[in-house]
């Protein structure tokens, strides 16, 4: 079973929706011990991170995501999931759960592309993600793929064995993450039509290996 | 870089396409699920649902085809036509929805907005706007007024002022329709489009007189909007959205390729 992490966060149906399509029976909870008796874990969530950590700890749902990654279970981090999983946010100064060494950053205020154009914030739409190097989550991924983004605040993480995917907006940014069980995009999956459904695939078959 | 983004928009009444899209070959789609996954399948990056439903079961209806589409695709959509509260705003990002669009509901109640944004996150709350070109004066002085009811009703209010307080309200995108040029496929307003899309800090998305590649090239350079609302150019079969992309990556306008 696949346990889709409820804080209330965000809009967990369409993960679950996605999973359905692709044959995977989830449950949405909220329940530090249904995470801990599931096979792999899936932490989305949009908003902002203070509100996020502040429901996670009175859930216990902090210390159950650690010690599920603790025992090998194959982890996956959407959105702000990605950022929560970092040490700390600037959004709201939170200190988060801290698997990823590093902190999370906000987009400048002025952001503009390389010919001078000027970029908003929210990065919200369709770009690319360079993986750095091969991962079963994103095997058969066409490297042309793009992913659907929405956010304002991206990970930065401390080391670089942790980057596996970076996009550029303005400012290259580190829009995938691994840590051994764990993979965690910026990007929303479950939004970003077949390349997404092929990760999430990928992740409901991956044993939790990283083989960098 | 992001993407443009080519949103293909489809009009639902009592949980049916008002006008069956016609394709290469007849074949005649009434279903706006089964629309939904063609467009999804040729590329599309975003799909909009404008529900002029008129009979009290609206609301259903509307859900029930907003639950069936969030099944079968997996792209972002949004749903615009008849939201007035956050309760509706609610049941149709529940059912799958990404976005919810609110239009005449947002300028009788300006609330609403800031109200959604605070429930659901910015993200999710789509301004729409339709827009007719008037002549300046104190109180319109871009010269462009928002009007409802189709056009029938002008409401006094400035296009550029409202857009500047909708994203100041916490809408998280506005999707700009210009009345005037609606319906002629002579091309997007586009003196109104990059009036509020240099003037936001929030994504644009034009709308109405899409009908040649031509247009859309030129809502993206000169209009410099973030997204484009397409309906005939593609409902009729007269151009595939691929061929579309395909002309605009040609001229150095960055879109999605793979899908």
């Amino acid at each position: 079973m696949i346990a889709i992490i409820d804080y209330k966060a965000g809009n967990l149906t369409s993960v679950q929706r996605a999973l359905a399509f692709l044959g995977y029976d989830s449950v949405i909870t909220a329940n530090a011990s249904e995470v801990l008796a599931a096979d792999r874990v899936i932490f989305p969530g949009v908003g902002a991170a203070g509100t996020a950590m502040f429901d996670l700890m009175r859930l216990k749902l902090d210390t159950a995501l650690l010690e599920a990654y603790g025992r090998g279970k194959p982890i996956l981090g959407i959105c702000l999931g990605t950022q929560i999983v970092m040490e700390r946010s600037e959004e709201n100064q939170t200190r988060c759960i801290g698997i990823v060494k590093g902190e999370v950053l906000r987009f400048p205020e002025k952001l503009s592309e390389s010919g001078g154009g000027r970029l908003k914030v929210p990065h919200m739409g369709w770009n690319r993600v360079e993986i750095t190097r091969d991962h079963p989550v994103f095997d058969g991924i066409d490297p042309q793929s793009e992913f659907y983004f929405v956010h304002s605040y991206y990970p930065a993480p401390r080391e670089s064995r942790n980057l596996l995917g970076q996009t550029l907006y303005g400012v290259p940014f580190a829009s995938v993450l691994a840590s051994a069980n764990l993979v965690a995009v910026q990007f929303h999956p479950e939004k970003s039509g077949r390349p997404g459904l092929r990760l999430l695939s990928n992740f409901c078959v991956w044993g939790g290996k990283d083989h960098a | 870089m992001l993407s443009k983004r080519i949103i293909p928009c489809l009009d639902v009444r009592d949980g049916k396409l008002t006008k069956g899209i016609k394709f290469k070959g007849n074949i005649d789609i009434g279903d706006p699920v089964e629309m939904a996954a063609f467009y999804y399948d040729e590329g599309a990056d975003e799909l909009v649902f404008y529900d002029i439903t008129a009979s009290y079961e609206r609301r259903d209806i509307m859900i029930e085809t907003v639950q069936k589409v969030a099944e079968r695709i997996f792209i972002p959509f949004s749903v615009g036509g008849g939201i007035r509260t956050v309760e509706d705003m609610r049941l149709v990002l529940l059912a799958g929805a990404e976005k919810v669009s609110i239009n005449s509901a947002a300028i009788r109640d300006p609330g609403l907005i800031g109200k959604g944004a605070a429930a659901f996150g910015s993200q999710a709350i789509v301004l729409g706007m339709d827009v007719k070109r008037v002549s300046p004066s104190q109180k319109i002085p871009s010269g462009y007024e928002m009007v409802i009811e189709g056009g029938r009703t002008f409401t006094g209010l400035d296009a550029l002022a409202w857009a500047k307080e909708g994203e100041r309200l916490g809408a998280g995108e506005i999707c700009l329709n210009s009345i005037d040029a609606d319906g002629t496929q002579k091309g997007y307003e586009l003196r109104l489009t990059e009036l509020i899309a240099t003037n936001v800090n929030i994504p644009v998305i034009a709308s109405g007189g899409a009908g040649a590649v031509e247009h859309i090239l030129e809502v993206f350079k000169e209009g410099m909007a973030d997204a484009a609302l397409i309906a005939s150019i593609t409902h009729y079969g007269t151009h595939t959205i691929r061929q579309i992309k395909s002309y605009l990556h040609e001229r150095d306008i960055k879109v999605r390729m793979t899908w």
